[in-house]
C-alpha cells in the first residue's frame, strides 16, 4: 500500500473508498452482522456462520461483513441488510435458526419480517 | 328473482399460487363472517383468476375502493369485515407496501432508544468495519490528523482542545487542554502520551466498545495529542481481558502504518510517531494513573504520591500526558469541527457527550451517547426504556465500584461533572447500573467494597487495613449480627480512609457505602435492628415458609429440595426444616402455587409436622 504524503492523498482515498463503497451498495447486497464482545456473547458467530450457509445453499452473492458495536447491545446479534440502493434495515436478536426465514423474507421476496425489525439507518439525503 | 345489489366486491385470488397458501380458507371464513354479521345481501365474494403476485397471497381486492390487502389470513377476516367492510377504514399492516418504499420502518433516530442519544465519539461504531482503515477514512478519518499537521501549530491545536472545554472522560474531570499545555511546557526533549485502557469498573465497557469498533479515532487522537505536546512515542495501556480490542487495535495500528498515518514522516510532514500496546495483568490498581505507569515500567502496579505529576514526571520520569479512551477519541472531532461547536453540545462547564454502559434492571441496556445535562430520569426511564417487568425503580448506581449511589429524589438531576458530584455521586467513567424494589442496598454495597477491597494494592494502610475492616463490619451486617456502632465505626474507618488513601482507590472504595447509608440508611437499621432484611435478599435474615392454606400436597417442592428438608406426602401440608434449609430458593421457584413464600423479619404460623391439607388452625385460634 502506497504511503500518503499529503491531504489530498488523503481525500482522494477517501473519494475513492467511498465511490467503492457506494457502488458496492447499490449494485448488491450487503448483509452486516455485529461482531463487537456483546454480539460475540449473544452468539452472533453462529449467526453469521449460519448466514454464510444459507447464502451459499440458495447461490446469492451478497458481500457479508462485521462491525462493532451500536449500542443496543440487548437486541444482539444484529443483522443489517443493504440492497441495491435501498436503506440498511436493522434486525435484531438474529439467532442462527431465523436465518433462513430472513434470507427468504427479506432477500428474496422483498418483504421486510416487521416483527425482527429494529429500525433503518438514513440514507446519505436523510443523514442530518 | 332480482339480483341483489352489491354495494362491494370483495375479490380473492383463487390462483394455485394463492390456493397453496390458504386463500381458499380465507374465502371460506369471509363468507361466514359476512353471514354472521348480515352482509352477505351487500357484500359479493368472488374468487379470481391469479394476478401474478404469488409470493404475497393470499391476495384480496376490495371495490369499489381498490384496497389491496395481501398475505391475508383466515384470521384477519373479522378484522377486514370490521374496518373496511363495515367502518370503511383500511387495516394498514394487511397494505401491500413497496420494499422500495421501506417509509414504514422507523428510523434509527426515532426509535426511544436513539431519540435523546447523540452520537458523536460512537459516531463510526456500528456502522464501520472496524478491521478496514478504508472504511474509517471514507467516513472522514484522518482528516482531522491532516489538519493539524498540515495547517496548525502545536500551540494552536493545544488552545483548540482548551477552546472546546473538554474534561477528562475516565472520570476526574480536568480540563484535558489544561493538561495538554503542561505537558507541553514542562521541560524536556523526550515526552509521552499515554492512554488509560485499563477499565476496570465491573459493568462498564464503553472504552472496550470503542477500541473493539473504531480503534482508529483513538489513535488518530493520540497523534494528534503528540504533535501538540512534542511527544513522538505513544502508549496504550489495554487490560488484558479484551482481547478482541487488542486484536483490532494491533490490526489498526499496523494498517495505520502500511499508510504512512502512524510511524516515520506521517503524511510526509517530518512528524513522527510511534505507538506500542502493553497489556494489563488483572490489577484494577492500575486504572489509576501513576500505578498504571508503574506497570508499563516493568514494576509492580503501585501508586505514588503527587506532586509531582505524570504531567511533569511521568513514565520513566518524563513529561507524560495521561489520558482516557474516550478524551482521545474526542479529538478528531474536536479539531475537524472546532472547540465551537463542541462548546454548544452539553452545558457549559461540561460541554460534549457522556458515554454511558446502562446496564442493571432496565428494558434497553446498552451503550448509549447523551449531550450532558440530560436528567437520569430521561436516561433510566426514556433511553433505557423503564424497568424491567414493571417493578419499581429503587437506586442508580454511577461511577463503578468507586462511585455512590442516587435514589428517586436523584433522579431529576442532571447529568455532569459537577451537578453529580454535589450530591455525593460520581461521573466516573460511565458504568450506570439500575436496581430495583428487589435490590438489597446493603448487600449492594457489599458488593462493590468486596470488590475495591480485593484490588487494594496494600501499599498504604488506610486502604489496606480500613477497607478490610469496613468489609468485616459490613458482613457482619448481612449476617444479622450487626450493631448500631458498627454503622458508627463505619463511617468513622471511611473517613479515615477518605482523608488518607494514597490514590483514589482508597479514597474512593468507602463511596458506594457512605452514599447508601445517606440515602437508604432505614434499610441497614432493618437489618441490625430488627434483624430484617426490606428487600428479602440476604440470606441470613431470610426464610422460606409454605404457607399451609396454600399448600395442596402436590410434593414438588419435597422432590426438588437439594437437601432434602421439606417433609409431607401427598394431600399433606409440607413443612420446611429452617435448621437445615440452605435457602437456595428451589421450592420458591417450583411451587406451582405461589405457596412457598420469603419472608424477612417474621414468620407465618405453620404446623409443626405434615398435617393433612386444610385441616391448619393458627395456635390461636385453637386456643
Amino acid at each position: 500500500m502506497p504511503k500518503i504524503t499529503s491531504i489530498e492523498e488523503l481525500r482522494k482515498l477517501r473519494e475513492k473508498v467511498q465511490e467503492e463503497m457506494t457502488t458496492r451498495t447499490e449494485t448488491g447486497t450487503t448483509i452486516i452482522v455485529g461482531m463487537g464482545t456483546c454480539g460475540i456473547a449473544a452468539g452472533a458467530r453462529e449467526t453469521m456462520r449460519a448466514i454464510l450457509e444459507e447464502l451459499k445453499a440458495r447461490n446469492i452473492e451478497a458481500h457479508v461483513t462485521t462491525v462493532g458495536c451500536i449500542g443496543m447491545c440487548a437486541r444482539e446479534p444484529l443483522v443489517d441488510i443493504e440492497q441495491a440502493g435501498k436503506p440498511r434495515i436493522t434486525y435484531g436478536n438474529i439467532t442462527a435458526a431465523m436465518v433462513p426465514r430472513l434470507i427468504e423474507e427479506h432477500l428474496i421476496k422483498g418483504n421486510i419480517v416487521t416483527e425482527w425489525v429494529v429500525g433503518r439507518l438514513p440514507t446519505d439525503q436523510e443523514a442530518r | 328473482m332480482t339480483e341483489p345489489i352489491y354495494r362491494a366486491d370483495v375479490l380473492v385470488c383463487g390462483g394455485t399460487g394463492c390456493v397453496s397458501s390458504g386463500s381458499l380458507k380465507v374465502m371460506e371464513a369471509l363468507r361466514a363472517e359476512l353471514e354472521r354479521v348480515g352482509l352477505s345481501q351487500e357484500v359479493r365474494v368472488v374468487e379470481t383468476g391469479c394476478r401474478g403476485f404469488c409470493a404475497q397471497g393470499p391476495i384480496m381486492v376490495i371495490y369499489p375502493d381498490g384496497i389491496f390487502y395481501c398475505q391475508v389470513k383466515p384470521e384477519d377476516v373479522p378484522i377486514i369485515v370490521e374496518e373496511t367492510l363495515l367502518k370503511g377504514r383500511v387495516v394498514e399492516r394487511l397494505v401491500y407496501t413497496e420494499p422500495e418504499n421501506h417509509a414504514s420502518v422507523p428510523l434509527y433516530e426515532n426509535i426511544p432508544f436513539y431519540e435523546k442519544q447523540q452520537r458523536v465519539v460512537l459516531r463510526n461504531c456500528g456502522i464501520i468495519d472496524p478491521e478496514r482503515i478504508e472504511e474509517y477514512i471514507a467516513r472522514g478519518g484522518y482528516e482531522a490528523l491532516a489538519k493539524a499537521l498540515t495547517t496548525m501549530t502545536p500551540e494552536q491545536v493545544i488552545e483548540e482542545v482548551k477552546a472546546s472545554g473538554l474534561r477528562g472522560r475516565g472520570g476526574a474531570g480536568f480540563l484535558t487542554g489544561l493538561k495538554w499545555e503542561f505537558t507541553a511546557k514542562a521541560p524536556g526533549e523526550v515526552k509521552y502520551v499515554v492512554c488509560n485502557a485499563d477499565e476496570g469498573d465491573p459493568g462498564a465497557f464503553m472504552d472496550r466498545s470503542i477500541l473493539e469498533g473504531d480503534p482508529h479515532s483513538v489513535i488518530e487522537g493520540m497523534i494528534i495529542c503528540g504533535y501538540a505536546i512534542g511527544a513522538h512515542e505513544g502508549y496504550i495501556y489495554c487490560r488484558a481481558e479484551y482481547p478482541l480490542a487488542i486484536k483490532r487495535l494491533k490490526l489498526a495500528i499496523q494498517q495505520a502504518e502500511e499508510y504512512g498515518l502512524l510511524g516515520e514522516n506521517i503524511l510526509g510532514t517530518g512528524f513522527s510517531f510511534h505507538l506500542k500496546i502493553k497489556e494489563g495483568a488483572g490489577a484494577f490498581v492500575c486504572g489509576e494513573e501513576t500505578a498504571l505507569i508503574a506497570s508499563i515500567e516493568g514494576r509492580r502496579g503501585e501508586p505514588r504520591p503527587r506532586p509531582p505529576f505524570p504531567a511533569v514526571q511521568g513514565l520513566w520520569g518524563k513529561p507524560t500526558n495521561n489520558n482516557n479512551v474516550k478524551s482521545y477519541a474526542n479529538i478528531p472531532q474536536i479539531i475537524l469541527r472546532g472547540a465551537e461547536w463542541f462548546a454548544k453540545i452539553g452545558v457549559p462547564r461540561s460541554p460534549g457527550t457522556a458515554i454511558f454502559a446502562l446496564t442493571g434492571k432496565v428494558r434497553h441496556t446498552g451503550l448509549i451517547e447523551v449531550p450532558m445535562g440530560i436528567t437520569l430520569r430521561e436516561i433510566i426511564f426514556d433511553v433505557g426504556g423503564g424497568i424491567l417487568n414493571n417493578k419499581r425503580f429503587k437506586a442508580v448506581q454511577t461511577g463503578g465500584p468507586l462511585g455512590g449511589c442516587l435514589p428517586e429524589s436523584g433522579l431529576d438531576l442532571k447529568v455532569d461533572f459537577d451537578s453529580l458530584r454535589q450530591a455525593g455521586a460520581v461521573m466516573g467513567s460511565g458504568g450506570m447500573i439500575v436496581v430495583d424494589e428487589d435490590t438489597c442496598m446493603v448487600e449492594f454495597s457489599k458488593y462493590f467494597l468486596t470488590f475495591a477491597t480485593a484490588e487494594s494494592c496494600g501499599k498504604c494502610v488506610p486502604c489496606r487495613v480500613g477497607g478490610r475492616r469496613m468489609l468485616e463490619l459490613l458482613t457482619k451486617i448481612t449476617n444479622g449480627e450487626g450493631t448500631l456502632e458498627d454503622i458508627d465505626k463505619i463511617e468513622a474507618i471511611a473517613t479515615g480512609m477518605e482523608n488518607g488513601s494514597l490514590c483514589a482507590l482508597g479514597q474512593l472504595t468507602p463511596g458506594p457505602l457512605r452514599s447508601a447509608l445517606r440515602y437508604f440508611r432505614e434499610e441497614f437499621e432493618a437489618h441490625v435492628k430488627e434483624h430484617r432484611c426490606p428487600a428479602k435478599q440476604c440470606t441470613a435474615l431470610i426464610q422460606y415458609m409454605i404457607d399451609p392454606n396454600k399448600c395442596t400436597g402436590c410434593g414438588r417442592c419435597r422432590r426438588a429440595c437439594p437437601v432434602q428438608v421439606i417433609a409431607g406426602d401427598r394431600r399433606m401440608i409440607h413443612v420446611i426444616n429452617q435448621a437445615g434449609c440452605i435457602k437456595c430458593g428451589t421450592c420458591y421457584e417450583v411451587c406451582p402455587f405461589d405457596a412457598v413464600v420469603k419472608v424477612s423479619g417474621e414468620t407465618i404460623p405453620v404446623p409443626e409436622t405434615p398435617i393433612p391439607v386444610g385441616t391448619f388452625k393458627p395456635v390461636e385460634a385453637q386456643a
